[in-house]
């Protein structure tokens, strides 16, 4: 029995990294850029999400559409700001400025909140409780992995048909050939990154939801466990970044269970170095070969 | 002809690192003489040892990210082995080698021995991946160092060296000092790192590095950031010169770590954590990939500034890290802009032709 | 076009950024009114004593260095309010809870002139500057840095807090005393030096007085966020009572999280547990029958605390002070009332000044009473003395025990 409850916890852990593996790898996927701000959007998510609920008592349901809508002008306004004047750049370039918005959300929204952590409401709460309680589920575990599957679905239905998926698509591809096919490339990056936020905003909540202390350093864990999760399933692959984050909970939580407390970290990421080293281009992800 | 040209081209290049030598020992001379009138203030000479191992921590990684053009993310890593193993080093010898410019070499020679074992054994196994997989591991490698050293205890006495992952497991005899615990990191370290051991480490990895470049071998690593499968259809060994540039790499960090850990009355592991990696990476972007004077620059500028007597002022204090984000966002951008590089390249371009002709004329 | 709106947009957010921030941090050097005024050197016979604090005020211990920062704070207002012979002025430097940064902050304080060191808030930081104000011979009291390894070998340096060690200690002697639990699990932060000294001591303690641990689990930081694989090994491991010497933020996932999978131990807290009660949102039925340690009592109704609680909410927008606060508001005092027993401190350098301090605060007599504890006095090594309290929570608030 403890066996599946550990197996509980790890999947309820690694739906949080999936969800947020999931923002990361889409913006990964097409944009080809390594979004390090992507965990401080969720951050500010979370905090407006708490802000409306909280202070203004807003439905949970209208907090989480909020907080979408203002994570959206978020990654819209860095992006237009600090990414696309650097389209021409090398990606590290971009890479860095990626993390100076990090720092810029993390201190920005000290200033604007305070240092000190906030409890977070949960939007739903309770859990099921089966074979008279030695097993418990709770409701967050299963909302975030429906929700997972639904965006999973979703973004692979965006991206496969419709006419601006396939822009998308051609812009992973060949940004050049994408732009001569008389793709608009600027607003199709730019269109990936709103939708990259608004999945943020949903991450934040939902992951905030599950493990609720709030403080404006709280996107910054998470965001390298989930690029770790994305590049574990294969970064840039929609499917692999759900199996790659659940596979990173379960871990992580087996880890801490059967083998050591002390050294979870380390074997987490001793396992993800095997891994890669079996499968080179993650668990999903596309092998590209090379053409001279 | 072509002798002459290639004369040419390599002279510049010696020229290029002549110059870079010439700016570091023009800093040290300048500082040296600020620092015998007093007139830097303690917040900026506390920062001089810092300052020094970060321009190698950068110019070292420069190697990896710019000039082999593989993204690393655990740079700190080869630091924080660099940095306990000198501490150790340095403990350990403390009687037996009671000169301390003599224990500071042995330490951060150590370090970079230290720095470059695990640097062949990350190496070895990773440098077949690319890319952003590589970027992973790298990140991985430096996190499994920061978790094992915390749970490290390491002590000595007369018996030798003790190890334990308890603190209860850890019995010293009577004599012993416990040197790293844990969490706590190394305690009670004496200070024996100096302004001038940074400087002449970085006239070190300066000298390594450029003649590195400059090399047969250099000229392999070179092609294989321009073009793997090229280089390889050329017969060039990927996985020896990758591993080559990957470990020098690492084994300077590793001499940086352990003078840096020896500038501190006590270092904990989690300082060299993925923030400290993505610091050092920053540097070597901001300076410009590739190019080794902007990596020192860079490096130099962007520590020193958040200690600035301006950031710690009464006003702006509060906003420090917030303006050094922003800081940084602008100057990426800026140095990105095309119309402000096109800008730039015209006043350099005039400013070389000019010396072209000078240079003309007198032949 | 394009361009202009950008650049546009951008300078409006940082304007707002500055504006919004102003409000809220317009407090940090309210009492650096006499900048010119250089110690000693007035002629109305008032000294001014330059109090330098450093602690993180950015980064994930923000939450803590801010606290030290605005409670000795309202002591400094305080104290200048009172217009006596001794005013102070005070500034207080960021050192992101790393040992690098620490040392820089220290050296801007030198440059500033300080007369007397106050801080680290963290450990880590603080064995580092310690050992430079030792070098220096500068008077360090730090309000919250609580190892031992703060103190060990130094004269100049003197803790407000309880020791790590004297924490884990004493827990284990109450939980014994009055037989609170026979199984006891453990679980801490194995990354964090404040909660590995605890703990270790704790269990070594336990070990010698007989209490049985059956379940010792940790967690590498406090960003973690999943604690349910240590909770089922003390559920497993029949736990009765766990050990939490941890911070109050990882604890409240931990009380969440226990009780979403139904256990309900009694759960035991060091002085880090303060706090939580005061965590916007929180739901303070998680917390029913917490016991932890702590000096300081934010509901108390004493005057002291009242006051105290009412400047600190005025600093900090609406905050409530915890015990760090507590201890910085108590370590200003602690050093007034140590200034007050010395003569000649006109014509004091910071070395003297330092000596000075060190005779005053170790001497036979000196106790000071604060808001953490009455007649707090202190020993050579530079632990403080002071009884510990342990509260338990009922009806979200504390009752003492």
């Amino acid at each position: 029995m403890s066996f599946l409850n550990n197996v509980i916890t790890g999947i309820s852990l690694g739906s949080i990294y999936a969800i947020i593996a999931l923002g990361y790898t889409m913006v990964y996927g097409i944009a080809k850029m390594l979004n390090f701000a992507h965990g401080d959007v969720i951050m500010v998510g979370a905090y407006v999400c708490f802000f409306a609920t909280g202070s203004f008592g807003l439905h949970p349901v209208a907090g989480v559409l909020l907080a979408m809508v203002v994570c959206t002008i978020l990654g819209t306004v860095i992006e237009g700001l600090a990414y696309k004047p650097l389209r021409q750049a090398p990606s590290l370039a971009v890479l860095i400025t990626a993390i100076g918005v990090s720092w810029f959300l993390q201190n920005s929204a000290q200033l604007l909140w305070g240092a000190a952590p906030k409890v977070f409401t949960p939007v739903v709460s309770g859990g099921l409780s089966i074979f008279g309680g030695q097993l418990n589920i709770s409701y967050v575990t299963i909302l975030t992995v429906v929700s997972c599957l639904v965006i999973m679905v979703l973004l692979s239905a965006f991206i496969g048909k419709g006419k601006m998926g396939k822009a998308m698509r051609a812009c992973s591809e060949d940004k050049g050939a994408a732009q001569l096919m008389g793709i608009n490339v600027n607003s199709t990056i730019s269109m990936t990154f709103a939708i990259g936020s608004a999945l943020a905003a949903i991450a934040g909540v939902l992951m905030c939801s599950a493990y609720p202390t709030l403080m404006p350093t709280t996107g910054s864990l998470p965001g390298i466990k989930a690029f770790t999760a994305a590049v574990f399933g294969g970064i840039g692959s929609v499917p692999g970044a759900f199996v790659g984050g659940l596979l990173l909970g379960i871990i992580e939580i087996f880890a801490k269970a059967y083998i050591s407390t002390d050294l979870s970290d380390a074997i987490v990421f001793l396992a993800l170095i095997i891994v890669l080293l079996v499968k080179p281009s993650g668990l999903l992800g596309k092998y590209v070969p090379e053409k001279v | 002809m072509t002798a002459m040209k290639q004369a040419r081209r390599l002279r510049k290049a010696t020229v290029n690192s002549f110059i870079n030598y010439a700016i570091v020992i023009a800093a040290f001379i300048i500082l040296q003489i600020l620092l015998g009138q007093d007139m830097i203030s303690n917040s900026i000479q506390s920062m001089l040892v810092p300052v020094c191992c970060y321009i190698v921590m950068a110019v070292s990684l420069n190697l990896t990210v710019g000039i082999l053009g593989e993204l690393s993310l655990g740079h700190a890593g080869f630091m924080s082995l660099g940095a306990f193993s000198g501490i150790i080093v340095s403990t350990a010898l403390k009687d037996v080698v009671a000169a301390e410019p003599l224990r500071l070499l042995i330490a951060m020679l150590v370090g970079a021995v230290m720095g470059g074992i695990g640097g062949v054994i990350v190496g070895l196994p990773v440098l077949r991946l690319r890319g952003d997989y590589l970027a992973i591991v790298t990140l991985a490698f430096g996190e499994i160092i920061k978790n094992v050293i915390m749970v490290l205890y390491v002590g000595i006495d007369s018996d030798g060296l003790h190890m334990a992952t308890k603190e209860a497991n850890l019995v010293l005899a009577e004599d012993g000092v416990a040197i790293i615990k844990g969490p706590m990191g190394a305690v009670g370290v004496t200070k024996i790192a100096s302004f001038t051991a940074g400087f002449i480490l970085i006239l070190v990895t300066l000298f390594v590095v450029q003649n590195l470049v400059d090399s047969r071998a250099g000229r392999a690593i070179l092609s294989l950031r321009d073009n793997r499968i090229a280089a390889e259809s050329c017969g060039i060994n990927v996985t020896k010169y990758k591993l080559m540039a990957f470990v020098v790499s690492a084994v300077l960090a590793g001499a940086a770590g352990a003078l840096y850990g020896l500038n501190y009355s006590s270092t904990v592991a989690s300082k060299f954590d993925f923030n400290t990696s993505i610091l050092v990476l920053v540097y070597v972007v901001l300076g410009g990939l590739g190019s080794i004077r902007g990596s020192i620059i860079a490096a130099a500028i962007l520590t020193l500034l958040p200690e600035m007597s301006f950031m710690r002022s009464s006003s702006l204090k509060d906003y420090r890290m917030l303006l050094y984000a922003v800081i940084l966002i602008l100057v990426m951008l800026a140095s990105n802009n095309p119309t402000l590089r096109r800008a730039f390249g015209a006043v350099g371009k005039k400013f070389k032709s000019s010396k072209k002709q000078e240079g003309g004329a007198a032949q | 076009m394009k361009k202009f709106i950008a650049m546009l947009m951008a300078a409006a957010m940082m304007m707002a950024m500055v504006a919004c921030g102003n409000t809220a941090s317009n407090n940090g050097n309210s009492s650096n009114n006499g900048g010119s005024a250089d110690e000693g050197g007035s002629t109305d016979g008032t000294v001014v004593i330059r109090i330098g604090g450093i602690g993180p005020l950015t980064g994930d211990n923000a939450v803590y260095g801010v606290a030290t920062q605005l409670g000795a704070q309202v002591a400094v207002d305080e104290i200048n309010a009172l217009g006596g012979p001794i005013q102070f002025e005070y500034n207080f430097q960021d050192d992101t809870g790393v040992a690098e940064t620490a040392v820089s902050a220290y050296n801007t304080l030198k440059d500033w002139e300080a007369d007397i060191i106050y801080g680290c808030t963290t450990t880590g930081p603080s064995v580092t500057i310690s050992a430079e104000t030792y070098a220096d011979r500068y008077f360090q009291l730090t309000p919250s840095a609580s190892s031992t390894d703060v103190t060990a070998g130094k004269d100049n340096v003197f803790q407000m807090c309880f020791t790590d060690p004297n924490q884990g200690v004493t827990a284990a002697d109450y939980i014994s005393a009055n037989s609170l639990g026979s199984k006891i699990g453990v679980i801490y932060n194995n990354g964090d030096a404040y909660s590995t000294g605890i703990a270790e001591a704790f269990i070594a303690h336990a070990e010698e007085i007989g209490l049985e641990v059956v379940a010792t689990e940790t967690y590498p930081s406090d960003k973690n966020t999943d604690y349910n694989v240590q909770l089922n090994a003390c559920k497993d491991a029949g736990a009765d009572l766990v050990f939490l010497p941890i911070y109050y933020s990882p604890a409240s996932l931990i009380l969440a999280q226990a009780s979403a999978m139904g256990y309900a131990p009694t759960f035991f807290g060091a002085d880090g547990m303060d706090g939580i009660l005061t965590m916007d949102g929180f739901d303070a039925s998680l917390a029913e029958g917490l016991m932890l340690m702590t000096p300081f009592n934010a509901d108390a109704t004493d005057d002291a605390t009242v006051n105290f609680v009412e400047s600190y909410k005025e600093l900090s927008d609406g905050v409530i002070p915890n015990q760090f606060a507590a201890d910085g508001y108590d370590c200003i005092y602690a050093i007034y009332a140590a200034l007050q027993n010395i003569e000649g401190l006109a014509d004091m350098d910071h070395e003297a000044l330092c000596e000075a301090l060190i005779a005053a605060f170790t001497a036979e007599d000196f106790s000071v009473d604060g808001l953490t504890g009455s007649g707090m006095s202190w020993s050579t090594s530079g632990e403080i003395s002071k009884d510990p309290v342990v509260v338990v929570i009922q009806d979200g608030a504390y009752v003492t025990m």
